[in-house]
């Protein structure tokens, strides 16, 4: 007897927890095998980038932390980097050292919630979650103490940094960094022999290197797929050019090798992070700006290594004190492009193993 | 696929590292009853403005993303800048700071050292669209003006943020990170 069989098609999201609340994935199904995906986004869309055209320079700043609010510092570095750049503005030494430290931890902060909120998406409820969140939280703690917020920071202006780090900043930074070796082996231990992960992450979800590169995925999900390629190393910017560490890379860009890729990176933000203590030199921390700037008619496009990839601002000034316009490249937007290659022919069980591993936060995909 | 032969190796494994937790000190408190210290520099729910010091030249107001702050200033008799009303909306507010950046003289406007700012109930709202339904409007109990602005007492204490003589008499943040450190943790129970 021959079964007759008919596609079927279902949603997936915005209401599931692993959907991170406002993405939506129209399935099809053949039994229980995906054969077309349907990524539907937008929910969180605020009109961000044309907001960014009707307000002032200073003001977009607070804009920035709110796209990937993951990583707030990193939007701040490559926003105000852009404007920098439109201004050809030199920023002091000292605020540059700052710089990297606050975007090498908060590199760390964002590995650290999004290889949680992956454990959690493939079935391992909380343990993973709440370990990654205790070490997330020593970091946000940090920089509530530099800069008296938690998520949204607010912190980097045009020339620096809006105040220099507070006494009782090193001290705990250096803490930090002693203990943070030992656990992420510790996570290491628990998390990356562990069957259950072996079995729902490796082999699972493969993105071979050439649709990597033509998706333009970057971030994790391209160094995932074996190509080492990091902006930081690449196209050295800021003072990245004066510390050493390695681009972790993984094999056949399954599951697996996404995970382990920003695990490592994660040691390596701590060696970054012990050098540029090391090398911290006093001074300045704000070159001299004018409070209301109005950078001469140009444009730009600065990128810098985001947790998630390539993080680009494209700024066209006029000479007015509004930019005339403002775009962002979003690495999780651009991520997402690699979804449907991910995902054709797994089963539905699992899809959210594979879409955990992509890391997407839907401030910076919809904006 | 990776074999299965040595499943449950890794539950153990798991179940170590959780036991292992076990001696280490609580990183959880009992909030409200035990509360953290904030950091010095917190951008708490709160605007303070000092009326003495300002010298009413509209900066803060203008360096606003969100134009939260409105300002009627006049000229008095003695043709000195002096501000009629003012008005801080709590709700709109995103606690970035740059007012209290951009304001020249450096004492007139601070942000709090509170975090809390809830109302239980928004009994007063403004700009509803239909019905009567407090969710339809904004609540106006968080809209801060004039005298409101000027309190300064134990309730609603100023933040460090960009003021460093404040900062330095506030008490030391409470942080995780002397709780808990991997070495000594392991130190303590002889593990190295
Ligand atoms: S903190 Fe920011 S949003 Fe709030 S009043 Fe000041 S400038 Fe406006
Ligand atoms: S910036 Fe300062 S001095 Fe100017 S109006 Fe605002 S509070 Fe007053």
């Amino acid at each position: 007897m021959v079964l007759k069989t008919e596609h079927y098609v279902i949603n997936v999201g915005p209401q599931h927890p692993s959907t991170h609340g406002v993405f939506r994935l129209r399935l099809t199904l053949d039994g229980e095998v995906i054969v077309d995906v349907e990524p539907i986004f937008g929910y969180l869309h605020r009109g961000m980038e044309k907001i960014a055209e009707g307000r002032n320079y200073t003001k977009n700043i607070p804009l920035t932390d709110r796209l990937d609010y993951l990583s707030s510092m990193i939007n701040n570095q490559a926003y105000c980097m852009a404007v920098e750049n439109l201004l050809n503005i030199t920023v002091p030494e000292r605020a540059q050292y700052i710089r990297v430290i606050m975007a090498e931890l908060q590199r760390m902060a964002s590995h650290l919630a999004g290889i949680g909120f992956f454990m959690n998406d493939i079935g391992a409820f909380s343990t993973p979650l709440l370990y990654m969140f205790r070490e997330r939280e020593k970091i946000v703690e940090l920089f509530d103490m530099a800069c008296g917020q938690r998520l949204n920071y607010n912190y980097m202006r045009f020339g620096g940094v809006s105040m220099d780090l507070p006494e009782e900043f090193l001290p705990a930074l250096k803490k930090l960094l002693d203990g943070m070796p030992g656990f992420i082996n510790e996570y290491d231990k628990l998390i990356s022999t562990n069957e259950i992960v072996l079995v729902r992450a490796k082999g699972v979800g493969i993105l071979p290197k050439e649709l990597a590169v033509n998706a333009s995925a970057a971030g994790p999900v391209l160094r995932g797929s074996g190509i080492k390629w990091d902006l930081r190393k690449n196209q050295p910017y800021s003072i990245y050019d004066r510390f050493e560490f390695d681009i972790p890379t993984g094999e056949i860009g399954d599951t697996y090798d996404r995970y382990a890729v920003r695990l490592e990176e994660i040691r390596q933000s701590v060696r970054i992070l012990k050098q540029a203590i090391a090398q911290l030199p006093a001074g300045e921390t704000m070159a001299k700006v004018s409070k209301l700037i109005r950078p001469p008619a140009s444009e730009t496009y600065t990128a810098v290594e985001g947790p998630k990839g390539e993080l680009g601002f494209f700024v066209v000034a006029d000479g007015s004190e509004n930019p005339y316009r403002w775009h962002v490249r979003a690495p999780s937007l651009i991520n997402l492009t690699a979804l449907k290659e991910m995902l054709l022919g797994w089963k539905v069980a699992d899809l959210m193993a594979i879409f955990g591993s992509i890391d997407i936060v839907m401030g910076e995909v919809d904006r | 696929m990776p074999s299965l032969n040595n499943f449950g190796e890794g539950l153990l494994r798991g179940l170590k590292v959780t036991l292992n937790h076990i001696g280490r000190k609580w990183i959880t408190v009992q909030y409200p009853e035990q509360r953290l210290n904030m950091s010095r520099r917190i951008r708490g729910t709160d605007i303070i403005w000092d009326r003495e010091s300002c010298i009413s030249c509209r900066a803060c107001e203008r360096a606003c993303p969100v134009q939260c702050i409105s300002m009627a200033v006049s000229r008095g008799e003695d043709k000195k800048l002096k501000t009629d009303d003012i008005t801080v909306d709590l709700g709109l507010c995103i606690f970035c700071g740059l007012c209290i950046e951009s304001c020249p003289t450096g004492i007139s406007i601070y942000l709090g050292y509170n975090y809390t700012n809830t109302t239980h109930r928004c009994s007063t709202f403004s700009g509803a669209k239909t019905g009567n339904t407090p969710s339809d409007g904004r609540c106006r109990e968080i809209v801060r003006s004039n005298d409101e602005l000027l309190v300064d007492d134990a309730a609603r204490p100023r933040s460090g943020y960009y003021r460093p003589e404040i900062s330095s008499a506030l008490p030391p943040q409470t942080l995780l990170i002397d709780q808990t450190t991997y070495l000594e943790d392991l130190r303590k129970r002889g593990l190295k």
